[in-house]
């Protein structure tokens, strides 16, 4: 669109590389439109928040990034999305081993009903990326200790990961997605399901995991795409309206929606 | 909004008596329905109640069985030592009685014979060809009586009616008190109801070539309509796009479930029987028709085991990079099994009680070895439940409702594995 081409040009004089690359991307759901031309680069070793009102498709945009709506018979999904240049729905590419390259968080903590050594393990083990008993133990560990939970739960790894709080779970969910060392982590409202403390706790981590991936968190609270995020991407009504830094976002507006939005008449 | 405030309407009053009777019209119809409800299952259970009552009352006779010890002479001159089984038993019979009752005349002879059951002969062979060593030697063995005599001594023999009008003379019943006096007639537990095949004579009749027979056919059927049933559910469930197809296939599926079993029977008379030419009366073809009855009940319990996998559970499978099949057998299948198991074991017990279909391929045919395969011919219980009912001897009115009770038994233990995994793997989230 027109009213993005500014902040498109921004992005690309950025220090940081482009990591996700879309280009005119239309979604469909049956007969409803649900993204409209959406075109955005999202850098890596960055947080992007995609921030609007609800139903304004900013989680199907997000889904889009790793196919998840390849897994929806209604869903049609138009347009070029690269990852590091290649397109995403290239034949050569598995949609499967995309997912294992960007992990995914959804809303609600959905940690399999299996021990908490199982939970993280598993993408590990399916894509084979441990080649010993003990390298599997390492991988766990770490995906543990980088979702900030190790110290929680290390003495109590075989217990149920659905036993744990929900605060922990959600942190558990973020081990089992980062233990596929993944390039692009995808959060659709991490937090919506936590409590405050939780939600700190979580926050903290999202903060750390961008020195080691590209971030993108779907959130319907404003203040957390302040505190978290150094890019934002407004959508509304399937539109990407604006998308720039975050500062800029929530400072200096440009759209007449964008203010809208974020200052509450809107939303 | 209109302009009328609430002062606008009078203020109801909820101590009017209007507000007081539309209070009592309520309370008496909810105390009517939980009423109503109460009565319904106060009329099931009454009605349980007196089925069970009916098969106890009856078949309590069956599970116990006149015996009567006998001393049986074994001499070389009826049975050769080189090959006993080969023997003259009618003759160490004769002689049994003989030694049994020495002072009777040769007419009593011939009534005092037919207390045994005709069983008897048999029953001290099988011990003889176990132990030649008997030859030349007095047996004392404990064999069952006959039908009328076990009628007489469990009391169904009304003594007081015109003896014209009763299977037993009073010299018979005078005789037969005479050996009860003697303290030879014993009633123990009727062991043989569950160890021996189906027989004529109802006191050597019992239930194992049916209970092999039915293990067998559900066996058969759990092995065919186990993995196929899942199978289909998961195709469906899983995979197939929802289109016209599988919304026709659905409808079919759920239709097939409501089909009276009897046509499955003809189906399979003639399918089975008559196309593939298998084996009349055997369990495999039994098994194969009960498969047909029970797959859609296992393809419906399955489906609605795996739509109850919550979705979340999916797409975090998805998430991580699992393929559909991964996902599948790894995630979904797993927390979907108690659900699929109980609705597996409900639709076997179904088929344990399954008559109808095994009728059209000759389970009901009179067989006395039990079946030492699936390719053997057989009857099943609900079969000989069925056989046993049209027979016209006394004895085997309460043996069917001892049956019957033991279907029962083999039913409620199904069930009961049912709850018991569907408590013990049920997972909660």
């Amino acid at each position: 669109m027109e009213d993005i081409s500014l902040s498109d040009r921004a992005a690309g004089q950025s220090a940081l590389p482009v990591k996700v690359e879309a280009r005119d991307v239309n979604v469909w759901y049956g007969d409803k439109h649900a993204i409209k031309d959406v075109s955005v680069d999202i850098l890596d070793k960055t947080v992007t928040a995609f921030i609007g009102p609800s139903g304004c498709g900013k989680s199907t945009f997000l889904r889009c990034i790793n196919r998840m709506n390849d897994t929806i018979s209604t869903a049609r999904v138009q347009g070029l999305i690269a990852l590091d240049g290649q397109d995403i729905h290239d034949p050569a590419i598995d949609p499967v081993q995309l997912r294992a390259r960007v992990g995914m968080v959804f809303q609600k903590p959905n940690p399999f009903p299996k021990s908490i050594y199982d939970n993280v393990a598993y993408g590990p083990k399916i894509h084979g990326l441990a080649r010993s008993r003990a390298d599997l133990d390492g991988i766990v560990e770490q995906a543990l200790r980088g979702a900030a939970l190790w110290d929680e739960v290390k003495d109590r790894l075989s217990e149920s990961g659905t036993g744990l709080s929900g605060g922990q779970q959600q942190r558990l969910c973020i081990a089992r997605a980062v233990a596929t060392q993944p390039e692009v982590l995808l959060m659709d409202e991490p937090c919506s399901a936590l409590d405050p403390i939780a939600t700190a706790q979580v926050e903290e981590l999202i903060d750390r995991l961008r020195e080691d991936f590209s971030v993108v968190i779907v959130t319907h609270s404003m203040q957390q795409a302040a505190r978290i995020s150094q890019r934002t991407a407004f959508f509304h009504l399937g539109h990407l309206v604006e998308y720039g830094s975050t500062d800029d976002i929530f400072t200096r507006p440009r759209d007449p929606r964008t203010e809208s939005y974020i200052s509450g008449r809107i939303g | 909004m209109t302009d009328m405030t609430p002062q606008a309407r009078s203020r109801r009053d909820w101590m009017s008596s209007d507000a007081r009777a539309n209070i009592q019209r309520r309370r008496r119809r909810e105390s009517s329905l939980r009423l109503l409800g109460l009565s319904a299952i106060g009329l099931a259970f009454l009605m349980l109640g007196i089925l069970l009552w009916t098969l106890l009352s009856d078949g309590v006779q069956a599970f116990r069985q006149t015996h009567i010890a006998i001393d049986a002479p074994i001499s070389a001159e009826h049975v050769d030592p080189a090959d006993p089984a080969d023997g003259n038993y009618r003759r160490v019979i004769a002689d049994a009685v003989q030694a049994t009752l020495p002072d009777i005349s040769d007419d009593q002879m011939k009534s005092a014979t037919k207390i045994l059951s005709n069983g008897a002969q048999f029953a001290i062979r099988d011990r003889v060809v176990a132990d030649p060593s008997l030859i030349g030697t007095t047996l004392r063995i404990r064999v069952p009586v006959s039908d009328p005599y076990d009628q007489l001594n469990k009391g169904q023999v009304d003594t007081a009616a015109p003896e014209s009008e009763r299977r037993l003379s009073d010299a018979e019943i005078g005789l037969f008190r005479q050996l009860k006096d003697a303290g030879r007639i014993s009633l123990p537990l009727n062991w043989g109801l569950l160890t021996n095949t189906d027989s004529r004579f109802p006191e050597q009749a019992g239930l194992r070539g049916a209970i092999m027979g039915t293990f067998y056919a559900i066996m058969v059927c759990f092995a065919i309509s186990f993995p196929l049933g899942i199978g289909a559910a998961i195709w469906l469930e899983e995979f197939a796009p929802r289109n016209r197809l599988s919304d026709f296939i659905e409808v079919n599926i759920n239709n097939l479930a409501a089909v009276p079993s009897v046509v499955f029977g003809l189906l399979a008379l003639a399918v089975f029987l008559g196309w593939f030419g298998m084996q009349r009366s055997s369990p495999l073809v039994g098994g194969m028709t009960l498969a047909l009855m029970t797959m859609p009940t296992i393809i419906i319990a399955t489906r609605n085991a795996l739509k109850a996998v919550p979705p979340s559970i999916r797409e975090a499978a998805l998430g991580v990079g699992a393929s559909r099949q991964q996902v599948v057998f790894g995630h979904v299948l797993p927390l979907a099994m108690p659900g699929i198991m109980t609705g597996t074991i409900i639709g076997l017990a179904h088929a344990l009680g399954e008559t109808a279909p095994l009728l059209l391929i000759g389970m009901n045919a009179f067989i006395t070895a039990a079946p030492d395969s699936p390719l053997d011919a057989a009857t099943t219980l609900p079969t000989q439940i069925f056989i046993w009912s049209d027979s016209p001897e006394r004895g085997f009115v309460s043996r069917t409702s001892a049956a019957i009770l033991v279907l029962l038994a083999f039913l409620v233990l199904m069930n009961g594995i049912a709850i018991y995994l569907r408590n013990r793997f049920e997972r909660r989230w």
